[in-house]
């Protein structure tokens, strides 16, 4: 028995402190602490980079100062939209939010078809009170003519009326915060049974949607590779235009053939910036674009040991893009950091630079690099650039269309040049529940906040026939005595007439 | 018209609404002043309506004027580019302002609110003088990006709530510094015709809640115009977690005070604060941000 004793006082302790926590959680004031903090705990992630949307800065901050960056991405000042802190922030919130709403909706539902509460004994302490003088019994008639007509619901008892009109405000109310509910099961729907890839594709060339295929590809927790939609797709042209004054793009069009599934007839299709490519919940997105210099590289016998177009990247507005081409096949091994320049242009203090982003001068900057790749260290490698830690520099030169380059060892021609695109293709299932959610929680909200809830109660005052009138608004919203007059005037008008 | 000389058109509609605008400005605040008249050899603080009532009826008819002016030069701005004139910051700043205008003189028809009219002036002419110095670019098409529908309806949405939420702001403003006055000496005859604390307090709250669903509603329709554009409806861009937190901050606001009761004080700072997310969003990110929302030309 005492120990019974002994182990029972402790559970019932830890019960009651769980039941003070779960008010406490679901009180307003936390509520509020809440959604304040979750406000607060947003703001880092705007003023330091963020992976997700600049791994590039992040690096920066990481190569200028390691211990730095090393302390802030210990507190995921870098994730802080997926860290640990942010998270439970929100969660808390939203299972506050949860603990208030579920008890209040079934509580509403309850008192769906239910009368309104009956009328206080006392009018003369409410709000809008006034007395309809030498009235009858005919006003209550007169009343509750007036107040259905108004759309109020009615209790008639013995001598008064309680009439209750707004009910729709606490539907808004809660439909609003449900529908909050709905968008983070979207959102979570989203990262979990989502996925996101990029894939960089040559004008001619043709992507098949297979993991493989792209650069990068990431899944959520619960999706795997089987969920990807079979499609390839081949870009048959890019055209961007530009405004020739602010060198601002003005339009991109990207026209494909679009196989669904594999093998099948392929279809044109065009996509541009706001229109992507849907299947289902798969979207393709034209997301950048870019120039793949074509060069064709010889050895000493004049044997092509290279051949083709290779991808660069972009460095600014006007498209000054820089790659890295690698000839493995030679010997000894021959690399070259490139800059392809669309439109040529030179300054003596800037050298040369790109003065527009259409390909109307181009230059092909070449520095030569003679040695050993590193390609086969084992250690991944970046596809635009030179590991030059085993190379030496052997020739610079900046070719026009159609001219060669004699290093020594062997030669270079620039050919010319193909645009590519960076398609990003994103399947998020989840987004639609969170568009429903966004929708209803509009409507919850315009319901809500623009309904008045007000009750209004007529009474007949026994010892004198005279009527009592009065009312109650929720939240002190006004207009409340502006119903009354109207009531008053009603009531007084008809009497008169009989 | 060409597009140049629309473009023009609406440059100098700009600079003849900025000369209104000052003179309503100052048209305000002779009004102000002039409420409090010493009359020689009287002790007494006395206050001539008549003549404030005319040079505030002047003040009126010159926002009203500057509102039209207002209208013709975003409009041949729109005209000049062949789109709606909030593509840039500059463009922005000018129906920012024109919607604040328009905001007041809204309100002014429902309420006596005259007295906004001083603050209403001076943020009208800091936002016209801003925009012409600083902000100014040449009229020109709009980037893929932005070539959407979805243009007009966000970013006209976010204007509008940003409009409203900063009258409100000056109203709260207001309600703190006749909170001051009334707590110590009491109020200067100036600000006696001003509207009571309560009718002040209220009336930044009904503000808010006006036009805290066409808020959600811009967020929202960003989201939707992110999902067709970006590729994500949701990405936490700097201008979206601000949008985010002023969200966040007026959600709390009207909390506090259906829920909770918050009134007077603690309501308006609230508010202030809020308002405040929203101005640091639009100043901060558009200038000095990174992020996909760069499209202020600078």
């Amino acid at each position: 028995m005492s120990e019974d004793f002994g182990s029972g006082a402790p559970e019932i302790g830890a019960r009651a402190l769980l039941r003070w926590a779960w008010r406490q959680l679901t009180s307003m004031r936390i509520a509020l602490i809440l959604l304040m903090l979750l406000g607060v705990a947003a703001i880092p992630g705007s003023l330091f980079p963020q992976r997700s949307q600049n791994p590039q800065k992040v690096d920066q901050y990481f190569n200028s100062n390691p211990g730095l960056a090393n302390v802030m991405d210990k507190l995921h000042l870098f994730n802080v939209y997926s860290s640990p802190w942010f998270s439970s922030i929100y969660l808390l919130l939203f299972i506050s939010l949860i603990g208030c709403v579920l008890p209040r909706t079934f509580h509403h539902l309850r008192a769906i078809g239910q009368k309104p509460p009956l009328t206080p004994k006392n009018l003369d302490r409410m709000e809008g009170f006034r007395v309809v003088e030498g009235a009858r019994d005919d006003a209550l008639k007169i009343a509750q003519k007036w107040l259905k007509k108004n759309g109020f619901r009615i209790r008639v008892t013995d001598g008064s009326i309680s009439a209750e009109k707004g009910f729709s405000r606490e539907t808004g109310n809660l439909l609003f915060h449900l529908s909050l509910i709905l968008m983070l099961v979207g959102v979570a729907t989203g990262g979990l049974l989502g996925m996101k890839g990029e894939a960089i594709v040559n004008v001619g060339d043709r992507f098949v949607n297979t993991p493989t295929s792209y650069d990068t590809i990431s899944f959520g927790k619960f999706q795997g590779e089987g969920s990807l939609v079979p499609f390839s797709l081949t870009v048959t042209n890019f055209q961007a235009s530009y405004n020739p004054v602010t060198q601002q793009p003005t339009d991109y069009l990207l026209s494909t053939l679009v196989s669904n599934p594999i093998g099948s007839k392929a279809k044109p299709v065009e996509i541009r910036v706001n229109h992507p490519l849907t299947f289902g919940s798969t979207k393709v997105y034209l997301q950048a674009n870019g120039y793949s210099p074509i060069v064709t590289v010889r050895d000493k016998t004049g044997a092509i040991t290279y051949r083709g177009p290779t991808i660069f990247l972009p460095q600014d507005a006007n498209l000054s893009s820089l790659g890295a081409i690698k000839v493995p096949d030679m010997n000894p091994q021959i690399g070259l950091i490139a800059s392809f320049l669309p439109t040529a242009s030179s300054t003596p203090k800037r050298g040369m630079f790109s003065s527009y982003p259409e390909v109307l001068d181009p230059r092909l900057v070449l520095s030569v690099w003679s040695g050993n790749l590193g390609m086969d260290s084992g250690n991944p490698q970046s596809l635009y650039s030179l590991d030059t830690s085993k190379m030496k520099r052997i020739g610079l030169k900046a070719l026009t269309m159609g001219s060669s380059y004699n290093f020594g060892s062997g030669s270079i021609t620039f050919d010319g040049w193909k645009p590519w695109v960076n398609l990003q293709i994103v399947d998020d299932p989840g987004k639609l529940y969170a568009l429903l959610g966004a929708i209803a929680a509009i409507a919850g909200l315009l319901t809500s906040l623009f309904t008045r809830q007000r009750r209004i109660w007529v009474k007949v005052r026994h010892y004198d026939d005279h009527v009592e009138l009065a009312g109650l608004a929720k939240n002190g919203i006004p207009g409340l005595d502006a119903e009354l007059d109207l009531l008053q005037k009603q009531i007084q008008r008809e009497i008169k007439e009989k | 018209m060409s597009s140049t000389s629309l473009a023009y058109f609406s440059n100098n509609t700009i600079y003849s609404s900025l000369v209104v605008f000052t003179i309503a400005f100052i048209a305000h605040a002779v009004e102000v002043s002039w409420s409090v008249k010493n009359v020689a050899g009287e002790r007494k603080t006395t206050f001539d309506f008549d003549r404030t009532e005319r040079i505030g009826r002047i003040g009126s008819a010159m926002m009203i004027l500057g509102f039209l002016l207002l209208i013709v030069a975003d409009a041949t701005r729109g005209f000049s580019a062949g789109r709606v004139p909030w593509g840039n910051m500059y463009e922005f700043s000018i129906t920012g302002a024109l919607t604040l205008t328009g905001a007041y003189l809204f309100s002014l028809r429902k309420y006596s609110l005259r007295w906004l009219g001083l603050p209403v002036s001076i943020s009208v002419l800091l936002t016209l003088g801003t925009a012409i110095m600083v902000l100014y670019r040449p009229s020109a098409p709009l980037v893929p990006a932005l070539k959407s529908p979805w243009l007009a309806i966000h970013v006209s949405a976010a204007i509008i709530s940003g409009g409203v939420f900063l009258v409100a702001n000056l109203v709260a403003a207001a309600y703190l510094w006749m909170e001051r006055y009334e707590l110590g000496t009491g109020r200067p005859e100036w600000a006696k015709k001003l509207p009571s604390l309560e009718e002040l307090d209220q009336l930044s709250y009904r503000l808010v809640a006006f036009v805290f669903p066409l808020w959600t509603f811009a967020i929202i329709a960003g989201a939707i115009w992110a999902e067709s554009a970006w590729g994500k409806y949701w990405g936490w861009d700097p201008k979206e977690t601000w949008a985010f937190i002023t969200w966040v901050a007026y959600a709390a606001y009207l909390h506090a005070r259906v829920t909770v009761g918050w009134r007077g004080r603690r309501a308006a700072w609230l508010c202030i604060f809020a308002g405040s997310t929203f101005l640091f969003n639009y100043i901060y990110v558009n200038i000095w941000g990174t992020g996909l929302h760069t499209y202020s030309g600078l």
